[in-house]
């Protein structure tokens, strides 16, 4: 955004409350990499120019391309201000208050990301005393971990990446699955990311979906970089002894009890699997891919044992760890402007707040398009809701 | 794949479906419903439940007329069979609930259905009931629902209609989830 209005010559400040790359510095795992190839992350003016375009950045090196970006671009950071309000100035504008002063604009650009505050359901306190427990922003690494078993809770990309490496530590994990999209990580020889991105997957718009609250809910794939760009699916977890349940629907009495849903959740993932995977072979059809790339092929169906356990005792001794990747939600405990809906989610029509002239929103899911989240997405969302703000600002 | 052009009619007024779903994103108070039953013992394990009076949309409801069910058990436990046993109702729900779903989504999927039959098995170990053996829970130890479904569809989108009418049926949520039961007596 910074790079699209200095375009239009639109003088801006970026505020920072940490160092540039904030979150990535401080709120991730030591061994995760990027879900997205190197050549994907695209940016206004920026791109991948290292000799490992189908490789997956590091944590070290994902803070380091954020921070060359604001280099060369000579984005007006201001760091180590963290805001405390956002709230309407008098008449038109708005006033952010930060702990490094006050600031006066006529146009605000939220973008303090989607996954601020990890999501843990209301009955995580009933999980017996003797219980540690984690939520992803605190995991580093299995060496935190007492010995013993591990519960993981939720199947979408850091839960299988986090099932997948903590079981590699030799601790047994219990992993809880609800809604999820299977995915493999390479195709007919390509990343799944490149067909996504090539066949117009990515760049499908908020407004020519059918049902963008549910397609803004929907979970991360069940994808993982790694260098031998390898699928990381359940039956993978399931073949390293990963014991998989259904979804945690509640604690009573020191007891966690599964819904008996798994085989409908593993169901509808291997179709909707199939179904990507489909539009995926009628676009290299279409298009003359056929001959370019490998033959199609499918997945074998998920596994799942015949009566998946509905109970597990928490109280025995063998559950030492729960982790909640249960998804996350924004932090708008600073935001004093009343737009936000019934669930606490700012109303907004592509990024464009409506209810509040001026304000924008940014990388949040499916914003504008289905890449609106990724480093990506934020290029074309930027020249868009730039687009608007400079018109705004014209009166 | 299914063309958009065709006229599909499954009789489900998809319509109103999502009408009420954009009256309840206004009025979200007005989607509380209760569903209620009245049973009334009569003999032996024969009982007699009927249902007729709801509440929704923020109003006392009422169905067209009463329905009413008998409930017994089987001549092998020595009683009369003067209906079905109550878990064979929970399949009676079950089955009824997800076939509803199925004709909701083919509809909303411009899928016409031709024929849906569905046969339910739900396995039980009576030694529970029985109070034989504490490890053996009452209930079903898992319920068996197979489709057969005729419909101008492909396998994967008719396979598709039957988990998403799973997803979204309240039954299937009821005896898949733990639900909190308060029983007492006035």
């Amino acid at each position: 955004m910074s790079y699209c209005l200095a375009e239009r010559s639109i003088d801006h400040v970026l505020l920072e409350r940490g160092e540039i790359a904030n979150s990535w510095r401080t709120e991730r795992w030591d061994s995760l990499r990027l879900l997205t190839p190197n050549w994907q992350s695209r940016l206004p003016g920026f791109c991948y120019e290292g000799d490992e375009p189908d490789g997956y950045r590091t944590m070290p090196e994902t803070i380091a391309f954020i921070d060359q970006y604001a280099r060369v671009i000579s984005a007006p950071v201001q760091t180590n201000t963290t805001v405390t309000s956002v709230r309407g100035g008098d008449g038109e504008g708005y006033v952010v208050d930060t702990d490094q002063g006050e600031w006066r604009c006529r146009t605000v650009v939220l973008a303090a990301g989607a996954c601020n505050i990890p999501s843990v359901p209301k009955f995580a306190d009933a999980l017996p005393s003797g219980i540690a427990t984690l939520t992803p922003n605190d995991y580093r690494n299995p060496d935190q971990l007492a010995a013993g078993g591990v519960m993981i809770v939720g199947a979408a990309a850091t839960g299988t990446q986090l099932a997948h490496e903590i079981h590699r530590s030799g601790r047994l994990v219990t992993l809880s699955v609800g809604e999820h999209i299977r995915a493999p990580r390479v195709y007919r020889g390509r990343d799944l990311e490149w067909w996504m991105d090539v066949a117009g997957v990515h760049d499908e718009r908020y407004d020519e979906i059918d049902d963008i609250v549910r397609a803004r809910r929907i979970p991360s794939l069940q994808l993982t970089g790694t260098p031998e760009r390898s699928t990381l699916d359940l039956n993978t977890l399931t073949g390293m002894g990963v014991k998989l349940v259904g979804r945690l629907a509640g604690i009573n009495d020191g007891k966690a009890q599964f819904s008996g849903t798994l085989r409908n959740m593993c169901k509808m993932s291997d179709l909707k699997m199939g179904r990507l995977l489909n539009t995926i072979d009628e676009w290299a059809s279409e298009n003359g891919f056929d001959s370019e790339v490998a033959p199609p092929h499918r997945l074998a169906p998920t596994e799942v044992e015949e009566s998946p356990p509905l109970g597990m005792d928490l109280t025995n001794g063998e559950i030492k760890t729960v982790i909640w990747a249960t998804g996350y939600r924004p932090d708008y405990s600073w935001l004093d402007v009343p737009v936000l809906d019934r669930k606490g989610l700012i109303r907004h029509d592509g990024g464009v707040v409506d209810a509040s002239p001026g304000m924008y929103l940014m990388g949040m899911q499916f914003l504008r398009r289905r890449k609106s989240a990724l480093i990506d997405g934020a290029g074309d969302d930027a020249r868009d809701l730039s687009g608007h703000l400079a018109s705004y600002l014209e009166g | 794949m299914t063309g958009s052009d065709k006229t599909v009619d499954n009789g489900v007024n998809v319509e109103a479906l999502l009408g009420a779903r954009e009256v309840l994103e206004e009025a979200p108070e007005a989607g509380q419903f209760q569903w209620r039953a009245s049973c009334e013992w009569k003999n032996g394990t024969h009982s007699h439940t009927s249902v007729e009076k709801y509440f929704g949309f923020g109003e006392e409801q009422s169905h067209k007329t009463e329905f009413s069910y008998d409930a017994d058990h089987p001549e092998l436990f020595a009683a009369e069979d003067n209906g079905a046993t109550p878990v064979e109702y929970v399949l009676v729900g079950l089955a009824s609930c997800l076939t509803a779903g199925v004709a909701a989504v083919a509809q909303h999927r411009n899928i016409q259905l031709n024929s849906v039959t569905a046969t339910l098995e739900g396995g039980m170990d009576v030694r529970g009931i029985l109070g034989m053996d504490a490890d053996i829970r009452n209930g079903f130890d898992g319920i068996k629902v197979t489709y057969k479904i005729d419909a101008d569809a492909d396998r994967e989108d008719i396979e598709a209609l039957v988990a998403q009418s799973q997803k979204r049926s309240a039954v299937y949520d009821m005896i898949a989830n733990p639900t909190n039961v308060t029983v007492e007596v006035e």
